[in-house]
């Protein structure tokens, strides 16, 4: 069915609830290019005056045809395509990768590298939250808090440029560790984002938490009950604002997660309102774990002892012709993994990110499916608007926080 | 038939107790710290039904396929479970045939199935009976094939390298 015709079905379905007294219902079309979809998302809405009957999602305008792609490259060539799903989390998705080849090979990874590994990925659960709290808030008519969340990404992107290279697609994690040492100085930068961001924290609530223009347009709004979010399969910080403790940092430690000392955000309201204040408390819980990592960051390699995995270094391979071997082989064909199937999921900054990696011994993955918390958020998208205001269809979709890239994969 | 390893697992057992559901285990394994169950594809709402009303598994995380091409049957549907009360994970997986994929949808017992059976029906062509809205989700509605099947091209149809 193409689109008009299925707007057309749509309308006349909308007619025909009308109970055949001619009056018929308002079919609106949201996006793709809606701002507030904070992407391509287009949702059909069927509404009755100022009352939304009937919400469809309609998704795929970002479709790339990642999982289709990843079975033709090379396990280590799988790591940038990962950064691409979910464009504001991008290490959460390389960790999430990586554990997984890593847990298929058996490897074990230094302890500096997984310390990194938690750093790195708490600062960018703040890197996202800044953003979904800058545009949430410029949604629904916040202006300013938009500035001071993009202020402080300012200086998230400028570490991961540090680390890595790059801002936003960095594949910092790789099969075996890290891509590259550290850079030399890292600690200062990393210290001083930390002395500041508790600061700039307490100064976006100041703005919003206590403002009752927010209050109004956020409490009690997009109620839904913690069965109806378990049963569409809801994950991340909109569980957690409904009374559960959901978090895969707790129920199944990854990466020495065990080894942090950290709280689980949890409210019980389950509204718009609810979802900002968890959200604004994991931001100080990743500024404690970021803290924590900086203190106690152990000395060692950032890369695992596995010469047919990990690329030699650079001296080693001018002095020894093993080292010379292994990269040539490693580069030019990859590495077999074994045989065998595993889920390993993260806590990402949206929610229980999974990849579901097959392998059949090959040096090419045969399947790498990604659920992703956005598409498993996204369902609920249809309870969460029907039967509501038009007017808080914005604040809800707001505080559902996803990304399309994600999404669409 | 299951191994040990396997068999003593509680949820195992807990299947086992129920005579429906114990016929449709077909095998199993633990591997990498992960139990994998194989059920037979005609029983998968059984199963389900009795994992979710009796056995607390009150979350379906996802489902997805693979496609063992050229190998008969030839689909595999993967369904990756939890219970958020005990805290424990578990795999299904079913064998769907090459010829007229198809298989019950778990819509009824997990409404979260919504969108990932679409997802398989649009990537694989696998079709699930039962389920209220089975149409492409990611794929546009006239798009011809299925992307994620192995005999499907990477660079799709419309384009050849051989033409070049």
């Amino acid at each position: 069915m193409s689109d008009t015709e299925r707007a057309a079905t749509l309308e006349a379905a909308a007619s025909s609830s009308a109970g055949g007294t001619g009056r018929r219902n308002m079919v609106l079309n949201m996006g793709p290019q809606h701002p507030s979809t904070h992407g391509v998302l287009r949702v059909l809405l069927e509404l009755d005056g100022e009352i939304i009957e009937k919400a469809e999602a309609d998704i795929g305008f970002l479709h790339t045809g990642i999982e289709k792609e990843c079975e033709v490259k090379t396990w280590q060539q799988v790591v940038p395509l990962t950064d691409r799903v979910d464009y504001l989390a991008n290490l959460s998705n390389n960790l999430a990768y990586c554990l997984a080849v890593e847990k298929l090979l058996q490897m074990e990874i230094p302890p500096k590298a997984q310390w990194m590994r938690v750093m790195l990925t708490e600062i960018t659960r703040l890197n996202s939250h800044l953003v979904w709290l800058g545009t949430h808030a410029l949604d629904i008519g916040a202006m300013s808090m938009f500035m001071y969340c993009f202020r402080e990404r300012e200086e998230i992107l400028k570490i991961f440029e540090m680390f890595s290279g790059q801002r936003m697609m960095t594949s910092y994690f790789r099969i075996g560790g890290l891509a590259l040492e550290p850079p030399r100085g890292w600690e200062k930068v990393v210290d001083r984002f930390c002395r500041y961001m508790p600061e700039k924290i307490d100064e976006y609530e100041g703005l919003l938490t206590a403002n009752p223009i927010w209050t109004i347009r956020t409490q009690g709004v997009g109620h839904m009950t913690l069965e109806d979010l378990l049963e569409v399969g809801v994950t991340g910080p909109m569980i957690r604002a409904a009374g559960l403790a959901l978090d895969l940092r707790k129920d199944k430690p990854y990466s020495s997660y065990e080894k942090f000392d950290f709280a689980v955000p949890v409210r019980t309201a389950s509204d718009v309102y609810a979802r900002y204040q968890v959200r604004i408390a994991e931001m100080r819980e990743s500024c404690k774990i970021v803290r924590q990592a900086l203190d106690g960051m152990p000395e060692g390699p950032v890369q695992a002892e596995a010469p047919g995995v990990v690329l030699p270094q650079r001296e080693k391979m001018k002095t020894q012709m093993e080292a010379l071997i292994y990269h040539f082989k490693i580069v030019t064909e990859g590495f077999s993994v074994p045989a065998g199937e595993v889920y390993q999921a993260v806590e990402a900054p949206r929610g229980e990110l999974g990849y579901y990696v097959v392998s059949d011994g090959t040096a090419k993955p045969y399947r790498v499916h990604m659920r992703t918390p956005s598409f498993g958020n996204l369902m609920a998208l249809k309870p969460l608007l029907e039967g509501r205001l038009i007017a808080d269809s914005i604040a809800s979709l707001g505080s559902m926080d996803f990304v399309l890239g994600d999404t669409d994969r | 038939m299951l191994a040990d390893a396997v068999k003593e697992k509680r949820v195992v057992q807990a299947l086992l107790g129920e005579p429906a559901c114990a016929a449709a285990i077909l095998g199993g394994k633990w591997a990498l710290d992960e139990l994998t169950l194989d059920i037979e594809p005609g029983a998968i709402v059984t199963v389900c039904s009795f994992l979710k009303q009796r056995d607390q598994y009150n979350r379906l995380i996802s489902v997805t396929a693979v496609d063992w091409f050229p190998q008969e049957p030839r689909f595999e549907i993967v369904y990756q479970l939890m219970s958020t009360h005990r805290t424990e994970w578990l795999r299904l997986k079913c064998r769907v045939g090459g010829a007229e994929p198809a298989i019950d949808s778990v819509y009824n017992v997990w409404k979260s199935a919504d969108w990932y059976e679409r997802e398989i029906f649009d990537m694989f062509g696998v079709t699930f009976r039962n389920h209220p809205n089975l149409k492409r989700i990611l794929m546009p509605d006239d798009w011809r094939g299925h992307p994620l099947r192995k005999d499907y091209p990477v660079h799709g149809y419309k384009y050849s390298y051989q033409n070049e």
